[in-house]
Order: C-alpha cells, then sequence, then structure tokens
C-alpha cells in the first residue's frame, strides 16, 4: 500500500489547515491562473487600444489575433487555473483534509499547463484566429482544439480530485454535520465544470477530427447549440465560484455567518439545476431552435437562477450587516457600511464585485437573455459589456479579493505595497465598471463586437455612426485603462509578494516526507452551536434593513431599465 | 483503527430532514447538475434541430 | 467565519429570517413576470423572431435569390454592380450572406410587409440593421424566414455583426425604403 501524505499545517493568523501537498497545488494552480491573467492583460490592452477609435492601434489581422487569445486566456486559463485552486482549497482545507490523489491532480495540473501552452502556440502562430467561440464551419488549426480539449481533461481530472476529497473527508470523519457553505458553493461550482467539460468534450472532439480531416461536416447550428453549453457554462462556473467566494470574504473579514443555511444552500441548488440552460442567451437571434425552447432554456425555467443570484446579492451582506451590527454598529439603515473596512482589499474588492455583478452584469444579463429583448442587443458591443460585469467585475474582483486574504496564510508572505493594495479594487473596479456600463451604451446604438473597424474606412457602402457612439467607445477606451492599470498594481501586489515578500514563519512545522512516516489524521473538530440572531439588532423586525433597502434600489432599478428596453423594443420594426 | 469511538459522537436527537440529506448528497447533486441540462437544454435543442424542416 | 465552518445538526428546519422571506417573495414574483412577459409580447406584442427556417444548401438559396434578381431588379449600384431589387409588398425577399458582402440590395415599400429569408453560403455571418438595430444570426446551410415590416422610409445599413475572418469588417450593405407607392 501506499504511502498517504498527512502532513498539515496549521496557519497561525487564521487557524486554517494546510495539508502540505495540498498547498502546494493550490498555489501552483493559482500562480498558472495568474500567468495567463499577465498574458490576457497585456492582451486587453491592445485590444482596447484598437477598440478605441481615436488610437485603433494593431492592423486587423493582429487584432483578431489578440482578441482570440485575449478571450481564450482569460475566459478559459485564468479563471480555471484559479477556480481550481479554490476548488482544492474548499475541499482539503476547508474539511481539514488530505487532498485525494495529489499525484493524479499534478497530472491534472500539468495537462492543463500543456494544453494552454499547446492553445496559445496555436493561436500566436497567426492561423487560428477564430475567437474564443471558434464557430464551425470556420476552422483553426487542430493544434487549437487540441489544446483546448487537453486542457479540459486536466480540468475534469481536477474536479473529480475534488469530489475524490470530499469522499475522504467524509469517512475519515475530518469534519461533521454539514459541509461549510463555501464547500457547498464550490460544490456547485465542480458539478457545473463537469457538465460544461463534457459538453465541450462532446462538440470539440468532433470538431477537431473535422479539423483533421476525418469527420466530412460539422453543423454551423449543431455547433453553436453545443458549444454554449460549454462556453456559457464555463461562466456559470465563475458565477458560483464567485458568489461562495464573496461568502467566504465576507466570513474572513467580519467573521459573518450565513443568515440562513437552508436559503444559501437552496439558492446553490437552483443554480445545480437551472443556471446551465442559460446557455441558450447565445441562440435566441438563430434560426430552427423554437420560442418554446428559447423562452424555456433563456429564463433557466422561470428564471429560478436568477431568483437564486438575487438571493445571494441579498444574503452576502446581510450577512455581513448583521455581523456588523451585532459588533455594535447598530444605528441607522447603514452605519454598518460606512464603518465597513474600506481599505481593507478583500472587503473592498468584495464589495465592488457583488455591486457590480448585480447592477451592470446582473440586469444587462436578463436584457440579454429575454427572447425578444435580445433581438436588439445580440452580437453588439453590448454583449461584451455584459460579460465584463460579470466575468470581469464578477469573477476577477473577487478572485483578487481572495488573493489578498490567501497572500499570508496561503503563500505564507507578508503582502508588499499595503498602500497600493487598499486602493487597488477601487481603480480595477471602477475603472472596469466604466468600461462595461460604456460598451453597453455603445451597444444600443448598434455597435457590433468583435469588428476592427467602426468607421468602415474606404467602404461605399459602410455604416455611419452617431457621433454617442464613438464618444462611448473613446469613454470605453480610457475606462479600459484605468482598469488595466488597476490590473498591473494587483499583478505587482500579488508577484511582488509571493516572490518577494517577507516570509511568515509556522511555528512547530517540520516538514516530513510521507515515506518517512505518517502524520495522524487531525482530530474532529468540535462542533459549533446553531447561530441565532440576538433579537436586540435590526429595525422593525428586520435584523438587515439596510440591506433590504439596498435590494429594493436594485429591484428598482432592475423593473426600470427592463421596461425601458420593452419600450425601446415596440418602437422597431416589426417583426413575426 | 479507531472509527467505532469516532461514530458515538455523531448521535443527533432529530433525524436529518430529506432535503439537506439531498443537499448534503454531493453525487446524487453532480447528477441532477448533469442530467437537466443535458435534458431540457442539449437533447431538446438537438430534437429541434434535426426535426427542422428540408426547404423546397 | 461560519460560511468557513461545518454547520452542525439539523440546519433545514431553521425558521426563516424575515428579510430573507420577504425579499424572496418579492424576488420570485419578479421572476414570474419577467418569465411571463415573453409569451406575453408573441401575442400582444409585434417584435417577434420568426420560428420558420428550413434546411437549404448555398445552390438552392443561390438559385432562389438568382430568380428573384432576374424578376425584380430596378438598378446597379457601385462599382461591382450590385443589383438593386424591389420585389412588390407581400412577396419572398431573399438576401445572401458570403465572405465579404451581402447581396443584392432590396429596396422595401413603407409600412409593407415583406416575407425576408436569410442564409450564408459559407460560414456564420450576423444580420446587423442599422440604425434600427436589428441583429439576427446567419447561419449556413439553414434558411431564416422572418415577417418583415419597415415602418420608416429611409436607407438603412446592413452589417455584419458575427465575426466571420479578415474582412468581416468591410461586410456592409444597404437596405432602402421607400414611400409606399
Amino acid at each position: 500500500m501506499m504511502a498517504v501524505n498527512r502532513l498539515f499545517r496549521t496557519c497561525p493568523s487564521t487557524g486554517l489547515v494546510y495539508h502540505e501537498a495540498a498547498e502546494k497545488l493550490i498555489r501552483w494552480n493559482a500562480v498558472a491562473g495568474v500567468v495567463s491573467l499577465l498574458v490576457g492583460g497585456i492582451l486587453a490592452l491592445l485590444v482596447t487600444l484598437t477598440r478605441w477609435p481615436a488610437v485603433h492601434l494593431l492592423p486587423a489581422d493582429w487584432f483578431y489575433l489578440v482578441l482570440t487569445a485575449h478571450g481564450l486566456d482569460m475566459l478559459v486559463f485564468w479563471i480555471i487555473f484559479f477556480e481550481i485552486a479554490v476548488l482544492y482549497f474548499a475541499a482539503a482545507v476547508l474539511l481539514k483534509c488530505r487532498l485525494a490523489t495529489p499525484r493524479i491532480a499534478w497530472v491534472a495540473f500539468w495537462l492543463m499547463i500543456l494544453g494552454a501552452i499547446i492553445n496559445n502556440v496555436a493561436v500566436f502562430r497567426g492561423d487560428s484566429s477564430v475567437m474564443f467561440t471558434s464557430y464551425a464551419p470556420m476552422g483553426a488549426h487542430p493544434a487549437f482544439y487540441l489544446g483546448l480539449i487537453l486542457f479540459a481533461v486536466g480540468a475534469l481530472v481536477a474536479c473529480f480530485v475534488f469530489f475524490g476529497t470530499l469522499v475522504i473527508a467524509k469517512s475519515e470523519r475530518t469534519y461533521t454535520g454539514s459541509v461549510p457553505l463555501v464547500t457547498f458553493g464550490a460544490v456547485t461550482a465542480a458539478i457545473i465544470a463537469v457538465f460544461t467539460i463534457a459538453s465541450g468534450a462532446i462538440i470539440l472532439i468532433p470538431t477537431f477530427l473535422w479539423s483533421l480531416g476525418l469527420v466530412a461536416h460539422i453543423d454551423s447550428l449543431m455547433y453553436r447549440t453545443v458549444w454554449w453549453a460549454f462556453g456559457h457554462s464555463s461562466q456559470q462556473i465563475n458565477v458560483a465560484a464567485h458568489v461562495s467566494v464573496w461568502y467566504a470574504i465576507a466570513g474572513v473579514v467580519f467573521g459573518a455567518k450565513p443568515m440562513s443555511e437552508k436559503v444559501s444552500r437552496t439558492a446553490f441548488f437552483l443554480y445545480i439545476c437551472f443556471l446551465q440552460l442559460a446557455s441558450a442567451h447565445h441562440l435566441l437571434a438563430d434560426p430552427g431552435l423554437t420560442s418554446n425552447w428559447k423562452i424555456f432554456n433563456t429564463s433557466y425555467a422561470m428564471y429560478l437562477a436568477v431568483l437564486a443570484s438575487m438571493v445571494h446579492g441579498l444574503t452576502v451582506p446581510g450577512a455581513i450587516e448583521v455581523a456588523q451590527r451585532e459588533k455594535g454598529y447598530n444605528r441607522g439603515l447603514f452605519e454598518w457600511l460606512r464603518k465597513a473596512p474600506w481599505s481593507h482589499p478583500s472587503f473592498s474588492a468584495m464589495f465592488l464585485s457583488l455591486i457590480g455583478f448585480g447592477f451592470l452584469g446582473g440586469i444587462s444579463g436578463v436584457m440579454m437573455g429575454t427572447e425578444q429583448l435580445n433581438l436588439i442587443i445580440h452580437n453588439t458591443i453590448y454583449v461584451p459589456g455584459h460579460f465584463h460585469a460579470t466575468v470581469v467585475i464578477g469573477t476577477t474582483l473577487a478572485f483578487m479579493g481572495l488573493t489578498y486574504f490567501l497572500i499570508p496564510t496561503l503563500f505564507r508572505r507578508e503582502m508588499m505595497f499595503p498602500g497600493m493594495a487598499k486602493w487597488q479594487p477601487y481603480v480595477f473596479g471602477l475603472g472596469m465598471m466604466s468600461f462595461s456600463l460604456f460598451m453597453m451604451g455603445a451597444g444600443t446604438l448598434g455597435v457590433p463586437r468583435r469588428h476592427w473597424d467602426m468607421t468602415f474606412a474606404g467602404n461605399a457602402l459602410g455604416y455611419e455612426f452617431p457621433g454617442t457612439a464613438y464618444l462611448m467607445m473613446g469613454i470605453m477606451g480610457i475606462s479600459g485603462i484605468a482598469a488595466i492599470i488597476g490590473g498591473i498594481m494587483y499583478l505587482l501586489i500579488t508577484v511582488g509578494s509571493v516572490f518577494l515578500g517577507k516570509k511568515i514563519a509556522t511555528p512547530d512545522f517540520k516538514y516530513v516526507a510521507a515515506k518517512d512516516g505518517v502524520a495522524p489524521k487531525p482530530a474532529p473538530q468540535p462542533a459549533f452551536g446553531a447561530s441565532g440572531h440576538g433579537a436586540s439588532i435590526g429595525m422593525a423586525g428586520f435584523v438587515a434593513p439596510g440591506t433590504f433597502v439596498l435590494a429594493l434600489v436594485f429591484l428598482t432599478s432592475f423593473i426600470l431599465y427592463y421596461f425601458v428596453n420593452w419600450k425601446y423594443l415596440s418602437t422597431v420594426w416589426p417583426l413575426s | 483503527m479507531n472509527t467505532a469511538q469516532d461514530h458515538s459522537e455523531d448521535v443527533t436527537e432529530e433525524p436529518i430532514p430529506a432535503m439537506q440529506q439531498i443537499l448534503d448528497n454531493p453525487f446524487l447533486l453532480l447528477f441532477i447538475g448533469i442530467a437537466m441540462p443535458t435534458v431540457l437544454y442539449i437533447v431538446w435543442g438537438v430534437m429541434e434541430i434535426v426535426g427542422i424542416p428540408v426547404a423546397k | 467565519m461560519s460560511a468557513l465552518v461545518p454547520p452542525q445538526g439539523v440546519w433545514w428546519k431553521q425558521p426563516l429570517d424575515r428579510v430573507e422571506g420577504t425579499w424572496i417573495v418579492i424576488a420570485f414574483v419578479w421572476c414570474l413576470i419577467m418569465f411571463f412577459m415573453m409569451p406575453y409580447w408573441h401575442v400582444f406584442g409585434k417584435q417577434n423572431l420568426s420560428n420558420e427556417a428550413y434546411r437549404t444548401t448555398p445552390e438552392m438559396f443561390q438559385a432562389k435569390t438568382q430568380a428573384m434578381v432576374d424578376k425584380f431588379k430596378v438598378r446597379e449600384e457601385t462599382d461591382l454592380k450590385i443589383p438593386v431589387v424591389a420585389p412588390p409588398p407581400g412577396s419572398d425577399v431573399y438576401i445572401i450572406a458570403r465572405l465579404w458582402s451581402w447581396w443584392p440590395m432590396v429596396e422595401l415599400q413603407e409600412g409593407k410587409t415583406y416575407r425576408l429569408h436569410l442564409a450564408s453560403m459559407d460560414w456564420l455571418h450576423g444580420f446587423s440593421l442599422q440604425p434600427e438595430n436589428i441583429n439576427i444570426q446567419v447561419h449556413p446551410g439553414y434558411e431564416h424566414v422572418l415577417t418583415v415590416t419597415p415602418t420608416r422610409a429611409g436607407t438603412y445599413s446592413i452589417i455584419c455583426n458575427e465575426y466571420c475572418g479578415i474582412n468581416h469588417h468591410t461586410m456592409a450593405s444597404r437596405l432602402y425604403v421607400v414611400k409606399a407607392k
């Protein structure tokens, strides 16, 4: 029988227990993610400077190449590497358990690295500028698909290492009761990831064979339908993951308890059942799929996943409000929020992520995902405006906030440039909010996405966009630069801290190789008392009245914007 | 092995409700999370595409 | 750090907080309203994307388009001599999307209804009518039939908003809407 590595370290400041093998894997996956973010960030600068009409930096061929690589490095490689780190953290660290089969986890990691490199090389060779979506029958070099497939296989294996760790934790009884809420959110993310990767395999393997000439034909509508089960669901992994990160940061910074385990877990359960149906958002303007299929799927079966997001959007700040009020910040509606640690980068990143994801990403997502409203939005630059609000403000900013927590506890380094870290979430978050907002604005004027030249220079039949569209694209460019400066700040802080930061020693920790002896499994954790809120906080029987008011502000904006869009649609040419 | 000793700590007065048991079972959730979108999105969608009539 | 620690015992029966309970009810009602807006608009609204589509081939669609051009051509435009066709109201109007042009140009009458057929000859394209901002995906191998009623006379642009290769940004055409005769 193989010796099992049960080497654990307890973090002196947080009390978290790290399994030695898991710790190393979490670090390497997070580092691979941040390297992808660095590459994707440089590409982001080039894309922004080209779509800013006054600058128009790159020639067309380079623009399309760089945009393809930017999409893949950010939407796939940065996010999924970091998510694997989050999964291992949520299983091994939060359950105080050894990671299942670290060797296989390393195989998964190197498969993902190999896939990411092969895919990037294929794109930078110049014959695979097919965008993130690689819609057949537009073909890329076979290496493009091969790289994605290898990466996906690696990620799938990593998901099963996560599930395996849950099994070990249960059988070795490293915890009692149910898994923590953050781990439950990670389970949700992993489940969506398995569906995502399976769909990717169903469509990318035949497409790979087609690129080699072994399959004669790939149907474009079939491709789009199945591909989006991969492409959109991959972004739903992010939603589940960053909502878990919100709960985690609320717990770390405030000691906030979930208002109710039942409500938050049921909301995650709604994600598991329905979130992935939203892949249909991309097919609302396509021929051949009926309105029945479109309406049912685009609405996540009657907006049940939107309901879940609205619940998380309330319970995360609600839990923070309750924790703050219990600490004595109980006056008025918003004392708890005013007295929040706004210079703590984990908190400010998490809070901006929540606001940006809800107000910008969430509302605009529902607009685009409404069958008829999609007609006036489909494939305009409104679409990247929406998903920069969800994936960049929602996911990336939440992950940035988590990094500030992980640097001392996981990497055991003191954070460098703490002054800059205070500002980083604001520069990045507010820059990105403005960027998304003006992209959406330009989209409502019809500016197309993935388009090198909105001026149609030299084209006798070109369309002349109104001046407002150019203005918005210009502000988008400036805001994009601001966000990129925020991104550079993040990279300076994290890379600087991880490689050059002052080391934090762990008392009484001695490395023992697995073959030299096996440590006993950690003692089961004492039970925590059921949480009950004091009756003395809040107003009018509401424990979190401030959050409730904020939620009503959100709902009002949502309703107004929703019907403004219907009003706009009603002025468009009748179609049936 | 000292599993017998561990089990003794697990005594709860109340039985666990069915819904809590479902939410505590990641593999059941995995099955639901794959089956739902596979049937409702992929299978239904592919059937509609296959059923598109040929132009005259 | 409660979201980070395992809850014990039965948490399913924990009573619901008033804040959460109220919000769930409000949010659920809003979700239902948004859901029913879509079927509502199919019945009472005027802007719905057609469900009518057929499997076709580039040759077949090209032939039908050519027949329309032969019958209803009124003039040619630009150096490329792109035909402009003015089919009568109520008739079938065909527009081909291909790398990297729309063919032919059409002239429609204000307030009249047409059956507009869209298909691609090669890759995916995006029919984007500006400044009306109507956007529809165009597939190779599928013929999408839309019933459309232009409401305002003027010169409109059709641009491509689905990335289709290196000259994607040059793919643009016109659509004329003239006062009804």
